[in-house]
């Protein structure tokens, strides 16, 4: 459950020694290694809504989310794939998306606040 | 009769989402914070008044007895909106003890914390341990579960409820509900209360009197009042349901930080004022987030809504008027 899921605030070496360790899949190393530069990518919580709701991504790479508002937030998989913990104000959340398809997910704390992950 | 009321209703929305003059209106329907709700019983018809900087004399006068509605305290908000809640909590509890008669109990309708960190309890123990009233009933908003499945909410305000802190209680002829709709929340939708609370409610009300005035409480409205702002709940109709053959049906809910009031058919639908922070009328700001409201603007605003049921021809009716000055 909590193995891909990582704290913005890791230096990213350590981050891609994790994905080693944790993923162990040469493709996704080999293709942070080719797309170091494309590798990341913001979802940011502004007034109750996640900007963008749909985010279309390349297989892996890591998202993360900031919190913006004065309420806390969270982001969880709709199909358990990955849930943050709960984002206070200017809190972040990660996760690495290794496997191609779309990933719909909501705020549980104000479930109208519903966003998706599309992976290339 | 029904159609007035809604004219009444609807008016006051249309007015809140006006600027400029009514905007000021709107203002003097928000009571800012340290306010609550004094709910008399006067033969099974109750009557709310928030309190301000006096006591509520006449409200009590003649009752058989009172009780206090506190929502949204919001322990460990630090925001602009306002920077010490527990200052204002500790406001609206003074106020409650320096009432001319003391409420049998207190009501706290959820959103007790803003983290559901321990240390945010503790410091809202700390302040409740100053009211006067012996006992305070809670029930849990979406604040007070958020990291735990609200395990440690359970642990110290719902020792005696069911569930995920679902409870009844009948106090002097009344019959108390205690309803949680923020748990296990669905995408895309709003407040829930789910199949296993829906049932143990239809089973705690069965068998019961129709002439038993009952009063439900719960966090998020029983009503829907905005559902692009998630205020409602999904499946409350059904809990309605059940209390419909009941001559007297009054629901309590927190969570929107504002007056806002309904009546349909025998059943009276309230939401409290915060005693944390305001948040905007629907659809007036881009979001449901706390209201900033200058200081000075906040003086003049604190504790002035004034909420009455009055008897009208046999059914409830509810008067909304602002206090004076």
């Amino acid at each position: 459950m909590t193995k891909q899921k990582m704290w913005v605030g890791l230096a990213a070496p350590i981050m891609m020694a994790m994905l080693l360790l944790f993923v162990g899949s040469p493709n996704v190393v080999a293709s942070n290694n080719q797309q170091a530069a494309v590798t990341t990518a913001e979802v940011k919580i502004d007034n109750f809504s996640f900007g963008p709701q749909t985010l279309t991504v390349r297989v892996g790479t890591t998202v993360t989310w900031t919190n913006g508002d004065d309420i806390p937030h969270t982001s969880v998989s709709t199909e358990g794939v990955f849930k943050s913990k709960v984002m206070d104000t200017d809190e972040k959340f990660s996760y690495t998306f290794t496997k191609a398809g779309k990933y719909p997910y909501y705020c549980t704390i104000h479930p109208k606040m519903t966003g998706e992950v599309l992976v290339q | 009769m029904a159609d007035k009321k809604q004219n009444f209703i609807d008016q006051n929305l249309q007015d809140l989402n006006n600027d400029g003059v009514d905007r000021r209106g709107f203002l003097k329907c928000m009571a800012w914070a340290g306010t609550g709700l004094v709910w008399t019983m006067s033969g099974g018809i109750p009557v709310s008044r928030a309190f301000a900087k006096s006591g509520s004399k006449n409200a009590t006068k003649g009752a058989d007895f009172s009780f206090v509605q506190i929502s949204d305290s919001h322990i460990g908000f630090n925001k602009p909106a306002n920077p010490d809640v527990t200052a204002t909590l500790q406001t609206a509890i003074n106020k409650v003890n320096s009432m001319p008669q003391q409420p049998d109990f207190i009501i706290h309708t959820g959103d007790l914390s803003q983290l559901s960190k321990p240390s945010e309890f503790d410091t809202l123990d700390q302040v409740l341990k100053g009211a006067a009233a012996q006992q305070i009933f809670f029930v849990p908003g979406e604040h007070d579960m958020l990291s735990d499945n609200g395990e440690q909410y359970l642990q110290r305000y719902g020792k005696d409820t069911k569930g995920t802190g679902w409870s009844s209680f009948d106090h002097k002829g009344v019959h108390f509900v205690g309803l949680v709709n923020v748990a296990n929340l669905k995408a895309g939708g709003m407040g829930s209360l789910g199949h296993e609370q829906l049932e143990w409610l239809e089973g705690d009300l069965k068998g019961r009197s129709a002439s038993t005035p009952i009063v439900l409480y719960a966090h998020i409205p029983l009503w829907t009042i905005y559902p692009d702002w998630g205020w409602g709940t999904d499946d409350s109709e059904q809990a309605l349901s059940y209390v419909k053959r009941f001559g007297s049906v009054t629901v309590l809910n927190g969570h929107i930080h504002q007056i806002m009031q309904k009546v349909e058919g025998k059943v009276s639908f309230h939401t409290a004022m915060s005693t944390a922070f305001p948040q905007p009328a629907p659809g007036t700001a881009p979001s449901a987030g706390p209201m900033k409201v200058p200081a000075e603007q906040l003086q003049r605003v604190l504790g002035i809504t004034d909420v009455n049921y009055l008897v009208s021809g046999g059914s409830l009716a509810i008067v909304d008027s602002p206090l004076a000055g």
